[in-house]
Order: structure tokens, then sequence, then C-alpha cells
């Protein structure tokens, strides 16, 4: 029932939208379909990339980087987009690849853009750890009425499909290959990094961005700090981000952890000198962060996302 | 993207027709909204003074991230003699936010509140002679701010928490910060009552009043303002109390930040 009347929400918002003078250009010529092209960026492993901007008409939602990985039992798909028609696409590409078909999912968290395409891949085992596939469950369907408002028909027929399996150990053997688990939080409270032994790509989740300004809704910055030395240590010899392009360097643990420093500090002192939100969102962001991705929209969202708490937490208490 | 969202909101507006041409003043409302007239008579008692006018802003960011919590900045004080400001939405289950009376303070306030759709907000300002001057922002908004429950009933001690205020004051840049815990229920959600701060009164020192808020339902839970002042207004202390409509007393005493 609620999908169905989302689908006809949908489609009556395309008709007010066809009637009305303002129409953009861009809007009446998007094609609403998603151009999937796998790179190649390390032996059998291709990586999908995101466009590094926030979810609009244009692109469709297809802002996240997923990565295909090829073993002897199949591939493995980590993160599958954000909707069903991107799972469709990307099951299209996979074809291209591997005619063994898919494997396994993994899903790094559980924020809409990284498991929405899960649907077209409900016949086979989608992995998470427990917390992310809990996560998914019950912030499913909230995430999915924003989607549909911010895409539209994009979204149509997508449903939410949480992770069916979790896992519960430090490893994962999949066919020959074997992938090191790493349970850490910050960016949400369950994100998933996944170590390839035998190239030793790590594959970061939404915990490491790259050019492209990191989201907070669900973020805990002190321990996503945390989560980004623990990933340094890795020494990966190559990363593929949540969002952003692939990584040879680090580069994206040190922006991230930058950006993530700056980004506290900030709002800290705005809550410091007694600004209301509406004026910290006025506030000056360095050149190196504003010529990221998404911004300043990602800096506007933080300041909602996180003032709140910075300011029970800074202001003193004043009962008499 | 911006334009489109307004053209979207705009046009479903029009479609709401409501019974309101025969207030005093008909005002042909920018935003077209056709519900304006309705609140034209029903929250601010149909004036026989009122106008549109650019000198009331309304600051908000176009698309409200957090429904719960949505910040607005109104500022009128281009406006000389203001002795009250209203502020409202055209759409939502409990149009009235708060009614600001500046007295020693700037006609100035920033505030939050829950949002449940997209919507204009409005502020109006009455001055001392009786007239309104009315400005309005949008507010894009995925909703539902003012039908979920409050989140304080998620952690067990909320009731110890209940009433206490987090606060600063900034005599040398007259501003004054504060955040009172309060759930803020609207009555909408589920069997839970209306249960509110209705009241919140600054004094100086000598118990001179500064400003008065009243507060509505849309408040957003731990209610968080900033007020403005003149340079030299501000003392090194100022008293915030108030009551919610269980009678639960606020009572607090704001002081400058000891580093200033
Ligand atoms: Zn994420």
């Amino acid at each position: 029932m609620r999908n169905i009347s989302r689908r006809t929400a949908v489609a009556g918002l395309a008709s007010t939208t066809a009637a009305m003078a303002f129409q953009p250009a861009a809007f009446a010529a998007a094609k609403k379909i998603y151009d999937l092209v796998p790179i190649k960026v390390a032996d059998g492993i291709w990586m999908i990339e995101g466009a590094t901007e926030y979810f609009t008409q244009d692109n469709g939602g297809a802002i996240v980087n997923c990565t295909l990985i090829e073993t002897s039992a199949g591939l493995v798909v980590i993160d599958t987009g954000p909707s069903l028609r991107y799972g469709v696409a990307l099951r299209n590409a996979i074809a291209q690849l591997s005619t063994l078909g898919v494997a396994a999912v993994i899903n790094t968290h559980h924020h809409p853009d990284h498991f929405f395409g899960n649907q077209v891949f409900n016949q086979i085992p989608i992995y998470a750890l427990e917390e992310t596939r809990k996560l998914a469950e019950t912030e499913g369907d909230a995430f999915s009425d924003n989607m549909y408002r911010l895409l539209g028909d994009w979204m149509r027929g997508t449903e939410v499909t949480p992770p069916n399996k979790a896992i519960a150990s430090s490893s994962l053997s999949i066919g020959e290959r074997e992938f090191l688990i790493y349970p850490l939080e910050g960016h949400t409270s369950s994100d998933l990094a996944i170590l390839d032994k035998k190239t030793g790509t790590l594959i970061a989740g939404d915990l490491a961005f790259l050019d492209r300004a990191p989201t907070t809704p669900h973020a805990n910055i002190a321990k996503w700090k945390e989560s980004l030395q623990q990933l340094k240590a890795v020494d990966a010899a190559g990363i593929v981000p949540g969002h952003g392009i692939f990584d040879r360097a680090g580069n994206s643990l040190n922006q991230t952890t930058a950006y993530l420093e700056w980004l506290d500090q900030s709002l800290r002192t705005s809550v410091t000198e007694g600004l209301d939100m509406v004026e910290a969102l006025e506030s000056s962001i360095p050149e190196e962060f504003l010529a990221m991705g998404a911004m300043p929209q990602e800096f506007q969202r933080s300041v909602a996302h996180l003032y709140p708490d910075l300011e029970r937490e800074i202001l003193p208490l004043t009962n008499r | 993207m911006q334009k489109l969202i307004i053209g979207i909101a705009a046009s479903l507006f029009s479609t709401i027709a409501l019974a309101g041409d025969d207030t005093r003043v008909v005002l042909d409302d920018p935003l077209k909204t056709g519900i304006f007239s309705y609140h034209q008579k029903l929250i601010l008692g149909d004036p026989a003074r009122i106008r549109f006018d650019d000198r009331v802003v309304v600051k908000a960011p176009a698309s409200a991230e957090d429904s719960l919590n949505v910040p607005v900045l109104v500022d009128a004080t281009a406006i000389p003699n203001v002795k009250r400001i209203v502020m409202f939405v055209d759409y939502g289950p409990i149009p009235k936010i708060l009614t600001f009376y500046p007295e020693k303070a700037d006609a100035k306030l920033s505030f939050r509140f829950k949002i449940d759709q997209a919507t204009p907000v409005r502020a109006a300002v009455e001055t001392r002679d009786g007239a309104w001057h009315v400005g309005h922002t949008i507010i894009d908004a995925a909703g539902g701010g003012c039908t979920a429950p409050a989140l304080a009933y998620a952690s067990d001690d909320w009731e110890e928490e209940l009433g206490k205020v987090h606060a600063s004051i900034w005599p040398d840049r007259g501003r004054v910060r504060m955040v009172v815990d309060h759930p803020m229920d609207t009555g909408l959600a589920g069997d839970i009552p209306v249960f509110i701060i209705e009241n919140l009164q600054l004094d100086d020192s000598s118990g001179t009043k500064l400003a008065r808020i009243e507060l509505h339902e849309p408040v957003n839970e731990d209610p968080a303002f900033t007020l403005y002042f003149a340079k030299g207004k501000l003392k090194d202390q100022i008293r915030i109390h108030g009551r919610d409509n269980n009678g639960n007393e606020i009572d607090a005493i704001a002081r400058a930040p000891v580093t200033q």
C-alpha cells in the first residue's frame, strides 16, 4: 500500500512539473538512465565511480562508489547504489565482466545510497554488520520517503531490502578470495571497512571521502577520527573511498581527518560565540574544503546534524 | 533545483483556496498560497493596517535538513518601535510558532521549530501604532516534524533534565543564547498530551523586564533562542524564567563566559 501511494505521488509530481513555467532545461533533458562503467583499480577489482555531488534529479543519486571483486565463486559486490533502477544497471554492468554472476553482496553501512540497489540481489547473501542490518530495517522506510522526495521517478519501484546476513567474524572467505573485516564506527554507529588480502585494496565505505565533502547525518566525529587512525595503520595499497576517485596514496584518509577536525572546531567556535544555527551556516569555509564536491551544502547539512548537541555540551548550565 | 522546488510549492499552494477574501485589508500575497488571508484573520486578528514589507527579513535554510530542528532568524530591526513579532507557517497542523515581545531587546530573534511540510514561514511585526509588517521565506521539507514523538523519552532521565537552562550572555556583543530542556509535546503524536513551555522571560539583575517570548507547540524540543541587544544594555548577568503548561517553573541566571 505504502509503495503504491509513493508511485502515485511520483507520477503526480511529474505531471505537476511538466505544467510549470519555471521548468529547467536540464530536468527536461534528463534521460533517467544510469550509465555505469566499471573502472579496473587492482587485480580483479573494479570500481563504479559516483558523482561527487549531492542527490539531484540529474545524477539520479548515483553519487556513491560501488566495488566489484572477482572470485572463483563469482563477483562480490560491495554497496549497491541508491535505487532499484541503479541495481538493475549494476547487474547489467556486472554481466559484461563475469559469466559467473554475483556470489555475494556486502553493504558497508545503512545509508540509502549504499544499499537501495539490494532489491536486485535478494536471492543471494547480502552481508553487513549486525548493527547495520538493524539500522537498515528501522530507518529504511524514512530514508525511502526522503529519497522519493529528492529523486522522484529515479526511485520508481524501489523497495527497502535490508542486508540478510550478519558478519560476526574478523575475516570472510568467498571463493578463493579472503577479506579482512574491520567493524568500525563514526560515520554511522556501524561502519564496515574491508581489506582484500590479495591486492591490499581497502574498501573504506563512507569512513573515507576524497574531494567530496564528508556527510554527517549520523556521525560521531571523535569516533570517526579514531576509525580513520585505525585505517591509516592498515597501510593499504589502494583505497576505494565511499565517495570520490580511487586513492593510491592515502589522501582520502588524511583529507577526511582534516575536514572533520576543521568542522568540529568551526562549530565549537560558533557555539562559544553564541551564534545561532542560521548564523553558523554563514561561517567562512577554507578554500581547500570549499573546493570539495557537494560544498557548501554538506557543511550546511552538518550544522543541522551537529549543532544542537554541541550547544548542550558547551553552553553552561545556569539553573538557580 | 531551487527554482524547481519553489515552483512546485507555488503551484501546489495555489490550488488550495480558503475563504479569506473578507479581510479588512485585502493583500496581494507575493507567495500566493491562498491561505495567508485566513491566518491574517485568525492569528493576527484581522488588523486594519497590514502590508508586506521587505524590511522584515526572515532567514532559514531553503530546505529543512532536520524537520524537528529548523533554524530561523527574523530581523525587523529596520522597523522602529516594534511591539511584537508573531511567527507562523502557512501550512502545518498548528500554524502559530511563537510571539516575541522585544521590550528592551532588538527586534531580532533566532529560534528553531518543527516543520510538518514545505511551507512559507511568516513574520508579522506589529509596531506600537498598531500597524503590521509581514516578511517571509519558504522552506522545503520532508515533513513529519510535528507528529513525531519527542526524542527525550528515549532516555530514562528526561524528567531530571526538564527545565534545565544551558545559556550564556555576551554583554560586549549584545547577545544572549539559551537552550531550555523540554519535550515540547505538540499533542499530535499518539496519546501524548500537549506539554510545552508557554512563557519565557528575560530580566536584568534589578528585575526589569528585558524581553519575553510566548511559545506554542511547533517550537522545537529543547527550545533554543538567541536574543540581541544594543551594546552596553546587558550587564554581567540576566535572569531567565518561565513556566510550562503543567506549572513547572524555569528559573536560571545566565552570565558572561569567564574567558571573555
Ligand atoms: Zn554514508
